[in-house]
């Protein structure tokens, strides 16, 4: 297959970790790999993808100092006719979902999202991702054609050494047109709460199991018996049952507490990624095939209901 | 403010009691024992749709793709405010991608006079995160992914905010006719009133079979697909935890002995 091209993500200064995951990805398959980089005065960036690519194409024009799907997609449709890759990674993120199903669709290409895994058949690729919340795996074959364009799950896989010194080839802006579709105006950072689950040692977290705002005081109580503070899940923090701060997960916070008590929580790979951190992870759900019980050390298959006010008994008698 | 808003129809997974088997094609799961709901993040797309029809008036339309018990996910946002309804059902859908499943969406909503087309950003079953912002490009308009806020800030012109990882807000501006794909929390879902739910079950759900998208068979389903799932298989699962077992007094004693042995309480 030809080569393969790897979007580079990055925001706010930061090079983000999933360019440097994706390119370890395509650097497995077999073709040369080339890093795209757009963006403005990041030679930094240009230089930490060329220890990963065999070549970076770096546009470095101030259009590109903040993220506006609508100029990359102008961009790359550019690159990928004027260099006609064979495969293009994204990463499946708030900035590559963005903006690689938009891609796909104007270059008339085979597309497909939230990819877990990568190999290459018949000088094709087949992809791997996830349905019905992490419990089935899926095949995906793709039509012929010249390129085929991936969205890369974050944190698929780990981003190897590096190691290697690609060539960087800085590129005139391709797009001469101003975008006038869509502005980027600003970055707005998250609320910050009364407490900081970052630094918490130990988390007792809430799931949408919970059903109801009016079960939460049962979670309060083995919080308060486990001298604990109380997190959450998306779900619970959707609900308004507890306030934004204290959601983990990929769109919340990433916490490194030294025990992690999941209560029906099912383990979205969106929500697992924010504890990976945690020395022990304990689960508490009623369906054995959750997928929280591949990332605990232990796991209680049962009635939250049942469990959580037993356990908070067994806790004070402790103390007691 | 003509709103479109698409709303698909999926098992509900969050029941601990609906198990996920493969069935003997290999290419589907077992539906008969699911219950279904309206698809998570399309219900607060509902809920802001018709939160702008009430601020700034207009229509909202609801769109699905899906077999006739979907029109209960249909006459439910309806129920809450929607207007009309088209479904679109034709065994020539099936095995469709997240692009081919946009392509059909478009063939329903292009003839609809609308200023915003909205989408859930993800489905909780096929999770591709893809098919709103296909969408945008197939009807040839701007797209905001992972919306979670949306304000009107003058004739075709909208301020969204988008929500990256760690829960950073991508503040845009961005022109009408666009396709939003919203984030769940957006809002808070109503629930619908009997009244409602009276009015709905006389509103018309307009039906497109293939024929009425005006798309040909090699445009829709597997043909009109270039990616196509050929195998389902049960995820190769690492080292699981270690269980505890017996009833709850057993398991939480357990639970609690090992905590204590390791100095967590
Ligand atoms: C862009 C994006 C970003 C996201 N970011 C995050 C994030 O930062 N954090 C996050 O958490 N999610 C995030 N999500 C959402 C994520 O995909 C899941 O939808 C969410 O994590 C589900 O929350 P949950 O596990 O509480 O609910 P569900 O998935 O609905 O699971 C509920 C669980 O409770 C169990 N249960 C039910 N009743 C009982 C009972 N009586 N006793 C015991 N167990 C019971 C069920 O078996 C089930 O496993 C994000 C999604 C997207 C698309
Ligand atoms: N069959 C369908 N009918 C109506 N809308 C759909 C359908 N499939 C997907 N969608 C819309 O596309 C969104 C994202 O789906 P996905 O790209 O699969 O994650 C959903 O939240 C729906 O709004």
């Amino acid at each position: 297959m030809s080569d393969i091209f790897v979007l580079a993500e990055h925001r706010q200064d930061e090079l983000r970790e999933v360019t440097l995951e994706m390119l370890t990805m395509a650097g497995g398959l077999g073709s040369p790999v080339t890093a795209v980089l757009f963006g403005s005065g990041v030679n930094d960036f240009a230089d930490k993808c060329a220890s990963f690519a065999d070549k970076v194409i770096y546009v470095d024009d101030p259009t590109y100092e903040n993220f506006n799907s609508a100029a990359y997609q102008a961009a790359l449709v550019e690159l990928i006719k004027a260099e006609k890759p064979g495969l293009v990674l994204i990463g499946n993120t708030g900035q590559g979902a963005d903006l690689a199903p938009s891609l796909a669709v104007e270059l008339d290409l085979p597309y497909s999202s939230d990819i877990i895994a990568v190999t290459i058949e018949n000088d094709k690729p087949v992809a791997t991702r996830q349905y019905y919340g992490g419990k089935i795996d899926g095949r995906i074959e793709f039509k012929d054609a010249d390129t085929y364009v991936l969205a890369i799950r974050e944190a698929a896989t780990p981003a190897g050494e590096g190691g290697k010194s690609g060539e960087i080839v800085k590129t005139d802006n391709p797009v001469t047109t101003e975008i006038t579709v869509k502005r980027f105006l600003e970055y707005v950072e998250a609320a910050i709460g009364e407490v900081d689950i970052t630094q918490s040692t130990a988390l007792v977290a809430v799931g949408r199991g919970i059903r109801e705002d009016k079960n939460m005081p049962i979670m309060e109580e083995l919080a308060q018996a486990m001298g604990a503070d109380l997190a959450a899940s998306r779900a619970v923090v959707d609900a308004g049952w507890l306030p934004q701060d204290r959601q983990v997960g990929i769109s919340g916070k990433t916490v490194k507490p030294k025990l992690y008590l999941a209560v029906g929580i099912s383990g979205a790979f969106q929500h697992v990624t924010g504890i990976k951190g945690a020395d022990l992870v304990v689960a508490i759900n009623k369906d054995p095939d959750a997928p929280i019980f591949q990332y605990a050390d232990y796991g209680i298959v049962d009635d939250l209901f049942k469990v959580v006010p037993a356990l908070t008994d067994k806790l004070k008698g402790m103390k007691g | 403010m003509n709103v479109v808003v698409c709303v698909k129809q999926v098992p509900d997974t969050s029941d601990p009691d609906t198990e996920v088997h493969i069935d003997s094609s290999g290419r589907d799961v077992e539906r008969s024992k699911f219950s279904f709901v309206i698809n998570d993040a399309d219900n607060y797309a509902v809920e802001e749709a018709i939160l702008l029809k009430e601020k700034h008036g207009g229509e909202v339309t609801v769109v699905n793709i899906g077999p006739e018990t979907a029109n209960q996910v249909i006459r439910m946002a309806l129920a809450k405010g929607g207007d009309k309804a088209i479904r679109l059902e034709d065994e020539k859908f099936e095995f469709s991608d997240a692009v081919c499943t946009a392509r059909l969406l478009a063939s329903a909503i292009k003839d609809i006079e609308y200023d915003i087309v909205m989408t859930g950003c993800i489905a909780t079953d096929d999770g591709y995160t893809a098919t709103g912002v296909a969408l945008g490009q197939v009807l040839g308009l701007p797209h905001a992914a992972y919306v979670k806020s949306v304000e009107v800030v003058e004739e075709g012109k909208l301020k969204v905010g988008r929500e990256l990882e760690g829960g950073i807000m991508e503040m845009l501006e961005i022109q009408t006719p666009c396709v939003l794909t919203i984030q769940t929390g957006i809002n808070e879902p109503r629930y619908a009133s009997f009244k409602g739910i009276r009015a709905a079950s006389k509103k018309e759900i307009k039906l497109m079979d293939l024929a009425a998208t005006g798309l040909s068979e090699d445009e829709a389903g597997e043909a009109g697909s270039k990616s196509v799932m050929v195998q389902y298989s049960v995820p190769e699962v690492g080292e699981l935890a270690e269980m505890l077992e017996g009833d709850a007094a057993e398991t939480s004693g357990k639970l609690a002995g090992i905590l204590k042995e390791k100095g967590l309480v």
